[in-house]
C-alpha cells in the first residue's frame, strides 16, 4: 500500500500549473488554466461515481448547472457573499442529488446512463421556462455586483483562486476517497454490485455518498463560473457535451485512479486550446478527439495512467 | 442454536426449488449439504446468506428472524458465504478483494487494519505470494481459495461453502479439507455444499440430503449414507450410486 505517494507529485504540478498566471499575471493564459482546472474538477468529480462506483452518470453536467443558477441568483438576486454561494450550490446540488440517486442508483449499467441525460434534459427545459429563473435567454449579473468584491477585474482574479482552491480539495477529497473504506465498497460495488451486497457493503447508502460527493464539486465549479462571466444560459450550463468531455478525460487518462483523471484533464485541455488555435484543424476538434478516444479505448483501454502501470511495475506505487 | 430453518420454501414460477425444508444447525459444527444437481443447495444458500427472500417459512440466526434482512445485514450480522461459480471482483488486487471481506462484514474493520487481516488470511489459504495480482489474473483453484479467504476475513460465525472443492486435483482437495478442519477449529460454524462425496463425509458432523427441493434425509453421514431414500435419490444417475455407496464403505 505505498499508494499515498500519489499526492507528492501530483499536487505541486497542479499548484505549479496554478501558480503559472498568478506569476506572470497573465489574463490570457489565466483564461486556459481556468478551464484547465474547471476539467480537472470535473474530471475528477465524475471518476468518483464513473471511476470507482461504475455508474456512468451521462448527464452529470446537470449539477453544474444547478450551481450556476444557484450561484448567480443568490449572488445577484440576493447579494449573498461569493464564498458563501458558493457552498450554498454545492448544499443544494447535494441534497437533489441525493434525491435524484434514491430514483436512478437502482438503474443499472446504460439504463442509469440514459435516465441521468434525462434528468439534464428535464432540469434545463424546466429552467428554460421559467421566467423568474431568465428563461431561455439566461441571467445577466447586475454589474453593480462586482463592486463590492473590488471590481469585474479583481473579481475575475478571485473566481480564478476560488477554482484554483477548488480544484485542490477535489483533488484531496478523490484521494481519500480512493485510500478508504468507504472507496474500497464503491470499488467492490463497481466490480459487482450483488457479490457486494453479499459481503456487507450497504450498496444503496454508499451509491448515494459517491453520488453526492460527485455533485458538489461541479456544483461549486458552477457558480464560480456564474460569478466570473456574469451571465449564464440554460443551453450552456446544461451542456451534455461538458459531460461528454468529463467522461472522455477519465477514459483518457485512466478511469478509477487519482492522477488519471487529473492528467487526462491537463492534457484535454492543451490538445483542445491547440485544435481550436489551429486555422487547419479547428472544426475538426471533435473529429479528432473522437478518433484519440477511439484509438485509447482500442490500444489503452485503461488510459495513459493504465497504460503506465500495467507496463512498468516500479510505477505504480506512485502512479494512482 | 446458530442457525435455524422452519418451512423454507423458494419458488421460481413454477419450479419448487427449496420444498418446506426445516433444519438446525449447531454452534460449530459442519453441516455437509448434498443432492443431485438442480436439488435447490444453492438456492438454499442463497435464502440463508439473502439474495432471495423466501415465499414461504421462517429463518432464524442466533434467534434473531432474519428471513427479510437485506444481504448485508446478515453479511454484517456474521454470515458470509462462498460461490459456486467464482465471483472475484476481478479488477481489484487479490489483497484488496479480501480486504472488503474484513473491511464490511462482521469484522467491520478500518482500511488500514483490514490489510494486516487480509494478508494473514492469505497465509492461511497460501494466496500471499499472489496479494498484489489482479483477482482475475488467479487460476481457479486460487480463485476458489480466494472466495474462501474473503469471506474469512470477516470473521463470520456462519461460513456458508458452496463447492468448494470442485474442479480441485487430489492433493488440492486434501489441502482444501485441513483449511476447512483449520477454520472450525477457530469455532466457526461451516455449512459446506458439496458432491465430493468422500470428502463430505469426512468433515461433516451432519449431513442434510435434498433431492428436488426436499430434505430426503439428515444424520451423521454413516446414518445418511445407509439411508434407503438417499441411495435412491442418487439412483437416477446410476454411477453416482454406484460410487456413493462404495466411497461411504
Ligand atoms: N434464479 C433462478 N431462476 C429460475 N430458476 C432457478 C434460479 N436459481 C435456481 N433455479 C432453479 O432451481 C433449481 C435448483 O437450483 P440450484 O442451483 O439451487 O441447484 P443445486 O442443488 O445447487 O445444483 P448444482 O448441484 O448443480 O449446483 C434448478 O432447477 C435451477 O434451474
Ligand atoms: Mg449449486
Amino acid at each position: 500500500m505505498t499508494k499515498k505517494y500519489v499526492l507528492f507529485w501530483l499536487l505541486p504540478i497542479v499548484l505549479l500549473i496554478a501558480l503559472y498566471p498568478i506569476v506572470t499575471d497573465n489574463f490570457l493564459v489565466r483564461e486556459n488554466i481556468f478551464l484547465m482546472l474547471s476539467y480537472i474538477v470535473f474530471a475528477s468529480s465524475m471518476n468518483i461515481i464513473m471511476g470507482y462506483t461504475g455508474y456512468v452518470s451521462f448527464g452529470h453536467i446537470v449539477f453544474y448547472g444547478i450551481g450556476s443558477y444557484v450561484g448567480i441568483l443568490l449572488i445577484n438576486n440576493l447579494h449573498v457573499h461569493f464564498v458563501i454561494a458558493v457552498l450554498c450550490a454545492a448544499l443544494v446540488a447535494g441534497v437533489i442529488a441525493l434525491l435524484i440517486g434514491e430514483a436512478v442508483l437502482r438503474l443499472r449499467g446504460a439504463i442509469f446512463a440514459i435516465a441521468t441525460i434525462g434528468i439534464n434534459e428535464a432540469v434545463k427545459s424546466l429552467v428554460a421556462n421559467v421566467d423568474s429563473l431568465g428563461g431561455a435567454v439566461g441571467i445577466f449579473m447586475d454589474f453593480s455586483v462586482y463592486d463590492s468584491y473590488g471590481g469585474p477585474d479583481k473579481a475575475l482574479w478571485i473566481a480564478y483562486y476560488a477554482m484554483v482552491i477548488l480544484t485542490v480539495l477535489t483533488i484531496l477529497v478523490s484521494y481519500f476517497v480512493r485510500n478508504s473504506k468507504l472507496g474500497l465498497g464503491l470499488l467492490a460495488i463497481r466490480e459487482d454490485e450483488d457479490t457486494a451486497l453479499v459481503v456487507g457493503i450497504n450498496t444503496k447508502r454508499f451509491k448515494s455518498i459517491a453520488y453526492f460527493l460527485s455533485a458538489i464539486f461541479p456544483a461549486m465549479a458552477g457558480t464560480i463560473f456564474a460569478f466570473k462571466s456574469g451571465n449564464i444560459v440554460p443551453d450552456d450550463a446544461f451542456h451534455i457535451v461538458k459531460s461528454v468531455e468529463m467522461i472522455f478525460i477519465n477514459v483518457f487518462g485512466g478511469l478509477g485512479t487519482v492522477s488519471g483523471p487529473v492528467l487526462g484533464a491537463i492534457i484535454y485541455e492543451k490538445l483542445k486550446d491547440y485544435l481550436l488555435t489551429n486555422p487547419t484543424l479547428k472544426d475538426l476538434h471533435l473529429a479528432v478527439s473522437g478518433v484519440t478516444l477511439l484509438l485509447i479505448v482500442i490500444f489503452a483501454p485503461s488510459g495513459i495512467v493504465g497504460w503506465f502501470r500495467e507496463r512498468f511495475k516500479v510505477v505504480r506505487g506512485v502512479l494512482e | 442454536m446458530i442457525l435455524r430453518l422452519e418451512g423454507v420454501t423458494k419458488r421460481f414460477g413454477g419450479l419448487v426449488a427449496v420444498n418446506n425444508v426445516s433444519f438446525e444447525v449447531k454452534e460449530s459444527e459442519i453441516l455437509g449439504i448434498i443432492g443431485p444437481n438442480g436439488a435447490g443447495k444453492t438456492t438454499l444458500f442463497n435464502l440463508i446468506s439473502g439474495v432471495y427472500i423466501p415465499d414461504e417459512g421462517e429463518i432464524y440466526f442466533k434467534d434473531i428472524r432474519i428471513t427479510k434482512f437485506s444481504s448485508y445485514e446478515r453479511a454484517k450480522m456474521g454470515i458470509a458465504r462462498t460461490h459456486q461459480i467464482v465471483r472475484p471482483m476481478n479488477e481489484l488486487t487479490v489483497l484488496e478483494n479480501v480486504m472488503v471481506g474484513a473491511c464490511f462484514g462482521k469484522a467491520d474493520l478500518g482500511f488500514k487494519d483490514s490489510v494486516d487481516i487480509a494478508m494473514d488470511v492469505l497465509k492461511l489459504l497460501g494466496l500471499q505470494n499472489k496479494a498484489e495480482l489482479l483477482a482475475g489474473q488467479l487460476n481457479l483453484p486460487q480463485k476458489k481459495r480466494l472466495e474462501i479467504a474473503r469471506a474469512l476475513a470477516s470473521f463470520p460465525d456462519v461460513l456458508l461453502l458452496d463447492e468448494v472443492l470442485a474442479g480441485l486435483n487430489p492433493r488440492e482437495v486434501e489441502e482444501m479439507l485441513e483449511v476447512i478442519k483449520k477454520i472450525r477449529s477457530e469455532g466457526i460454524t461451516i455449512l459446506m455444499i458439496e458432491h465430493l462425496m468422500h470428502a463430505v463425509m469426512s468433515v461433516s458432523d451432519r449431513i442434510v440430503v435434498l433431492d428436488f427441493g426436499i430434505k430426503i434425509a439428515e444424520g451423521t453421514p454413516k446414518e445418511v449414507a445407509s439411508d434407503p431414500k438417499v441411495i435412491e435419490a442418487y439412483l437416477g444417475d446410476p454411477k453416482v450410486a454406484l460410487k456413493f455407496v462404495k466411497e461411504v464403505k
